[in-house]
């Protein structure tokens, strides 16, 4: 055999790779989830937003200190958000679902386009928040680096927030209606277009936080959207559309699932094994695992 | 309070309504009954903003309806109780309540207890459920949920589209108990409903709409004694 036997440490250092990127793709879902919720479509952009984020942020630090660049990074990611719902959604009169799902898939290939126009094809990263790319701290024999600490982190204060956020704020709780009812949040006074606007902003915040703690670890490149936004599809598909905790645990699931698939498959399977999940649970499972089909019945889409 | 005037609106090419004239005063109960497809809900969609106006007119408090968006309307002060309860279902009886109160938050900065006490008031059982998810109630405690929400925000109008729709006799008679409640402490309703003799039981005038134009119009007990509404809406035999 030319792989390495468990040991411990590798189980420890398997399982914070699997963390890492599962939370990523978690996060990538939430995204998904905030404007299926508020709008039942699936913005197929989603994984831009992350490129976009990540990009913006590496182009900001010639001219500011890093937290400063990433602040921006996002503010700008969000303003984008904003401006394709405005632009190409909100005008829209009762469209169908499908006629709006292509329209994210051509602003995600519009998006692409500027950014390899902009940027070129080179591949950038952020520099490594605390240390370097060397820099490792020991945890319980296994040797992690910080900014894999920063991805955890920092993703699971957005999850946190979030959901506080939508449970306790009256504005979270407006948002809630929509997803709910559109039309009696309407006859309740709520602007429902202003409701799409503001998931779309917020999708594009969470997507561009993300895009930069990762980007020292995994890279930024023009054309690393789509991939992210199939396992991030793939997350939420798994976890049950619109249902956020679930896509933590469903992402968490598959990141692991791919971490540990490098023990026993080559690497290049490591793609194909979401792909396959997506598959088997669209067949399978189409409301996923922890939802009901009993609502997956009411769904439109 | 509300007026409308030659109004004609549908669907793309379908004109489902038919030069309607109408209008309710303050502080009486109006009701509109007429058999399913005569036009009742799309009249209300049309005053509340949700079906355009293809042509003619909507005075409310003197002002034109007419291409204002309906979460305006309703903030205008006219609110709409939608068929089949349409209730957050996912959402606490609270968290419903508070939505309800979203406009009058807007314009008092705050301050919708007192409105939440006033609902749980009129309707005891709303009360008891306070923390149930609202998709968990029974129809009726569903369509009180549903008009507690519309009264959160302290209308001048309240239009109520089939309250009655699937609920046990009893039930229906505390609602519209409660619907004459509400007219006695001042409240304008606009009643639709094809349970027409309920209806017009409580109301002070009524209209009868068929195939989207107005056929008779009176004071609630001459249509209970009109013969033809007998026999159309009221099951009765004349001979």
């Amino acid at each position: 055999m030319q792989y390495l036997r468990m040991t411990p440490e590798l189980f420890i250092q398997y399982l914070f790779a699997g963390i890492t990127y599962g939370i990523i793709y978690a996060i990538v879902a939430i995204g998904f989830n905030i404007i299926y919720n508020t709008t039942g479509i699936i913005n197929f952009a989603q994984g831009e937003f992350v490129m976009l984020g990540g990009m913006t942020a590496i182009t900001m630090t010639a001219f500011m200190p890093m937290p400063l660049a990433i602040a921006v990074a996002v503010l700008i990611t969000m303003v984008i958000g904003a401006l394709i719902e405005m632009v190409f959604i909100r005008w829209l009169e009762s469209p169908s679902v499908l006629r709006m799902i292509i329209i994210t898939i051509g602003i995600s290939i519009l998006a692409r386009e500027a950014a390899l126009h902009t940027w070129g094809e080179s591949v950038r990263a952020l520099p490594y928040f605390i240390g370097n790319e060397v820099t490792s701290v020991t945890i319980l024999g296994a040797k992690i680096s910080p900014q894999v600490l920063w991805v955890i982190g920092v993703c699971s204060l957005m999850v946190a927030g979030l959901s506080l956020f939508f449970k306790f704020t009256s504005l979270g709780r407006e948002m809630r209606a929509c997803a709910a009812n559109r039309r009696a949040a309407t006859l309740c006074g709520i602007n429902a277009k202003n409701m799409v606007t503001l998931s779309f902003v917020l999708s594009a915040g969470i997507g561009a936080v993300a895009g930069c703690v990762m980007s020292p670890i995994t890279y930024s490149d023009y054309e690393m959207g789509p991939n992210l936004a199939i396992k991030g599809f793939t997350v939420a598909i798994l976890g049950g559309l619109g249902n956020s905790l679930a896509a933590v645990a469903a992402g968490l699931l598959l990141g692991i699932i791919e971490a540990f698939s490098v023990s026993v498959l080559p690497l290049a399977f490591q793609d194909a094994i979401a792909t396959s999940i997506l598959l088997l649970i669209l067949f399978v499972r189409p409301h996923g695992l922890f939802g009901s089909s009993e609502a997956a019945g009411l769904k439109e889409f | 309070m509300l007026k409308v005037r030659n109004l004609e609106a549908g669907y793309g090419k379908l004109r489902v309504l038919k030069r309607i004239s109408m209008h309710v005063d303050p502080g009486e109960i109006v009701t509109i009954i007429g058999a399913n497809g005569a036009g009742k809900t799309t009249l209300l969609h049309t005053i509340n903003g949700l079906v355009k106006v293809s042509s003619g007119e909507i005075l409310f408090k003197d002002n034109n309806l007419g291409r204002i968006a309906p979460e305006k309307i309703v903030a205008s002060g006219c609110s709409l109780v939608p068929e089949g309860r349409q209730v957050f279902s996912t959402m606490t009886v609270e968290e419903n309540l508070i939505l309800g109160g979203y406009v009058l938050a807007k314009k008092t900065m705050g301050g919708i207890d007192a409105e939440i006490a006033r609902v749980y008031e009129l309707f005891p059982v709303l009360k008891e459920r306070d923390r149930q998810l609202a998709g968990t109630l029974s129809g009726g405690e569903q369509q009180m949920l549903a008009m507690g929400r519309a009264l959160m925000a302290k209308p001048s109008l309240i239009m109520m589209d089939e309250p009655s729709t699937g609920l046990a006799p009893l039930i229906v008679k505390n609602i519209f108990k409660v619907i004459l409640r509400l007219r006695d402490e001042g409240n304008t309703v606009l009643l639709v409903e094809q349970n027409a003799k309920a209806a017009l039981g409580i109301a002070d005038r009524g209209y009868v709409l068929e195939t989207g134009k107005i056929i008779l119009q009176g004071a609630a007990q001459d249509l209970l004694q009109n013969r033809d509404v007998q026999r159309a809406y009221l099951g009765r035999e004349t001979d």
